[in-house]
């Protein structure tokens, strides 16, 4: 196996992607089964700059998505990482309340929704709360998963030196969680990403899922496609995000 | 039958990268094995041992110089004899294949070259578990299962069983407890004795390399190079009792002193080991 | 852990049925989800007893299986590939990077209107997220491989083929089997959004339409089912994971191969 593989976006990479695009053109353009109502690429960007990128309402379906995301995100975030950490340091909770956990966890989000539409009084609330799902179960995990690998021997040690039991917590576990934490919010932001337009496309009227949709229903793909990228984009930068925290968190990481 | 194995190391230079980066491993270093015997190479960690050792292996090939086995040519600066049963390396941290069983791991070599069928190649490799390494009962266990003195041991044997020209054996007991290691120094002496097979052994350990060898090549810091050849002349079949003897002393504080002078260079410059 | 669950269900029950809000009343209460379950004549048409109810499940089954058999099909080789060869990963590697952070969900309109019907357009997407997933575990699989094995093999006069079967592939299997398992979690979140979105039958059907017939306590119980058939498709892959790789069970503290999905 050669060493030289690198993610860096190299010519090969670059040649695959216009390939893609190119095979998506021709695929339009000679009316592949399948393709006849499809628009191709150009048209696609022709719609964009035209009718998009000036829109007001388009950002603001960026910022609605956003939103949802964030606070899903951070909220699953607020209330994960402190169970997580109930469920690795005491036994006791762990037997009685982990298998509920357990339970649940193999219900997909989207299952959510109508329980969630029921009980929450807005719209709003009920996709921050699916969001919440999504990413909640995994850094649950993470963290759980994390306390349990730190080493016995640094918590004796730090005993042993004469610290107190909220300084163990503290200054050793807190920060040996840490890398965990940031696993749990590598996988949750991809998670979120995914549940927020789902959601958006089933039950509501605005944000980027719904735009998708819409393109969908008004039988406009051009919009679709724009839709589409643009998640992909908004999903794609979200992930930087969290690798930018992620790299400040741990700054001892260097390759 | 005239004995194989015989290698010759001729001005060999290694250079990795260029420029302000390149990094010069090995200059015009020569030494050789003669067919038949055990020589071992000491020297500073990150000196340049291990790339000697590939490169006699086939996985690498030098900037200049080149390395002769029985006087054909192995590697040179263009050409790269692709590595095969005539030099079998035993790695550091062993590569036994943990999905295979012992005696599936030592059938390997003759399975896969197709020289054997497979159930002839297992009869083979359980006759030389048996009579050579003494381990008949774990040939049905996995490498993980086993001891790591086990694991050499097998390791040994799944190379031996190809009837290579030459052994290579990169700081194979660098891991081990003082009396694992003590046990497997016998075990590799038995089997020079019984097979004749040319050794070259890459070791940190003075002591060991001294038992076990018939010379031992001193190498410099990098750019690594021979810097002191010492012939054994210590009788065979040897023994651990041998260490005591006044003659192993002094040959032991030979090699000591060279290699000091070459350690202490190398941890001034912060040497970090080579791959 | 019953201590635990009881615990909840008395919660679940006490939080309907006696708050006032109106929030939870609307809810069903864990009795007559129960109720409704087990009974041979349900009110809303579904129990362990109706066989509709299977219907649903055999058809959430039969294309979560369609799916994942695909994305292991496909994503297994082409891990395997891009991880054997640098080549082909820079290739294929900025295509993936490329397609991969789209939303499973996004891509069911656009399967919608080019493959031949709803059917497959959820197959579709449901195969998507799996062979992502599939794909990447393979990939880090065989990339973990510690190369003096393969340098081993060399010594020994392996070819790359032989090398292929006799160390790639069994190397890399542990890490496959953690992806497979990640995989059919992933197949089940997409099949149930799909299922919402564009289908005729099965669990995640069933959900939202119970929801719109005003039938909640069958919710639940779609919900419930969906979560025992979602972990029991891992657990499966889990064992025969565990039985193809005996190797490192029985080692000298072998791990199990579990990972959280």
């Amino acid at each position: 196996m050669d060493e030289k593989t690198s993610n860096a976006l190299n010519w090969r990479g670059l040649m695959a992607i216009s390939a893609f695009f190119l095979a998506w053109y021709l695929a339009c353009a000679i009316e592949l089964p399948g393709f006849a109502e499809m628009a191709d690429p150009i048209q696609v960007m022709r719609m964009f700059v035209s009718e998009y990128v000036g829109e007001a309402n388009y950002w603001i379906s960026w910022v609605t998505s956003f939103q949802r995301v964030l606070y899903g995100f951070l909220l699953a975030q607020l209330v994960g990482i402190p169970l997580g950490l109930l469920f690795g340091t005491s036994q006791k909770f762990k037997d009685m309340f982990f298998p509920v956990f357990e339970l649940l966890r193999p219900i997909p989000p989207l299952a959510w929704v109508p329980m969630s539409i029921l009980f929450w009084p807005t719209n709003e609330m009920s996709i921050i709360f699916i969001t919440f799902i999504g990413a909640f179960f995994i850094i649950v995990i993470n963290v759980f998963d994390g306390v349990r690998d730190i080493k016995k021997e640094h918590l004796w040690l730090a005993l042993s030196l004469g610290a107190s039991r909220k300084e163990v917590f503290v200054r050793i576990m807190l920060p040996s969680v840490i890398p965990s934490i940031a696993v749990g919010m590598t996988l949750g932001i991809a998670i979120t990403w995914d549940v927020v337009i789902a959601a958006e496309m089933i039950a509501s009227d605005s944000g980027l899922g719904r735009l998708t949709w819409e393109g969908y229903v008004s039988s406009t793909p051009e919009v679709l496609v724009i839709g589409m990228i643009s998640i992909g984009l908004a999903g794609y930068l979200s992930t930087k995000v969290v690798h930018i925290i992620e790299r400040r968190l741990m700054p001892w990481r260097r390759g | 039958m005239k004995p194989t194995g015989a290698v010759e190391v001729i001005n060999l230079q290694k250079i990795y990268g260029a420029g302000d980066e390149a990094v010069h491993a090995l200059e015009s270093c020569s030494c050789e094995i003669p067919a038949g015997q055990f020589v071992a190479l000491v020297g500073p960690s990150g000196c340049g041992k291990s790339t000697l050792l590939n490169m006699m292996a086939g996985f690498d090939r030098p900037t200049q110089g080149e390395i002769r086995l029985d006087g054909e040519i192995l590697v040179s600066p263009s050409i790269q004899t692709r590595p095969n049963s005539d030099r079998v390396v035993v790695f550091q941290n062993g590569a036994l294949f943990p999905w295979k069983t012992v005696i599936e791991n030592i059938a390997y070599g003759p399975t896969v070259q197709r020289k054997l069928k497979p159930l002839e190649a297992l009869d083979q490799a359980h006759a030389i578990l048996k009579n050579v390494g003494g381990m008949e009962r774990i040939a049905n266990s996995f490498p993980g299962q086993i001891s790591s003195g086990m694991q050499r041991r097998v390791e040994i044997l799944r190379a031996l069983i190809n009837q290579p020209k030459i052994l290579l054996l990169d700081e194979p007991f660098r891991a081990m407890d003082t009396v694992s290691k003590s046990g497997m120094h016998q075990h590799l002496l038995d089997i020079h004795q019984r097979f004749q097979t040319s050794v070259f052994l890459i070791t940190h350990d003075l002591g060991e390399a001294i038992l076990l060898a018939d010379t031992v090549f001193v190498m410099t810091t990098r750019p690594g190079t021979i810097k002191l050849k010492i012939d054994v002349e210590l009788p065979r079949p040897r023994n651990k009792e041998m260490t005591l003897t006044e003659e192993f002393t002094t040959l032991q504080k030979q090699a000591i002193a060279a290699v000091h002078e070459e350690a202490r260079k190398a941890f001034e410059r912060g040497e970090k080991e080579l791959a | 852990m019953f201590v635990g669950i009881s615990l909840s269900v008395a919660l679940w029950y006490g939080l309907v049925n006696w708050t006032p809000f109106l929030a939870f009343n609307r809810l069903p209460d864990p009795i007559s989800v129960m109720m409704e379950w087990i009974s041979r004549d349900p009110d809303y048409g579904l129990s362990i007893f109706t066989t509709d109810y299977y219907l649903h499940i055999a058809y959430s089954t039969y294309r979560a299986t369609v799916a994942f058999a695909l994305a292991l099909a496909l994503g297994v080789p082409l891990g395997i590939m891009m991880g054997w060869k640098a080549t082909f990963h820079a290739y294929a590697g900025a295509l993936l990077d490329f397609l991969r952070p789209i939303p499973p969900l996004a891509w069911v309109p656009i399967a919608i209107l080019i493959l031949p019907g709803d059917e497959p357009a959820v197959i579709f997407v449901t195969f998507l997220v799996a062979f992502f997933a599939t794909t990447l575990n393979t990939l880090l699989g065989v990339r973990s491989i510690d190369p003096d094995l393969i340098r081993a093999s060399e010594c020994l006069g392996a070819t790359a083929r032989d090398i292929l079967r006799d160390i790639v592939i069994p190397g890399a299997l542990p890490s496959i089997f953690t992806g497979l398992q990640i995989a059919m979690g992933a197949a089940w979140f997409s099949l149930v959004a799909g299922e919402m979105i564009a289908a005729q039958y099965g669990l995640g059907f069933m959900i939202l339409e119970s929801y719109n017939l005003v039938q909640y306590p069958t919710i639940v119980i779609m919900m419930a089912t969906l979560g025992i058939v979602g972990y029991a498709s891992s657990a499966l892959i889990r064992y025969v994971g565990k039985k193809m790789i005996r190797w490192r069970e029985q080692s000298l503290g072998g791990l199990s191969g579990d990972m959280p999905s």
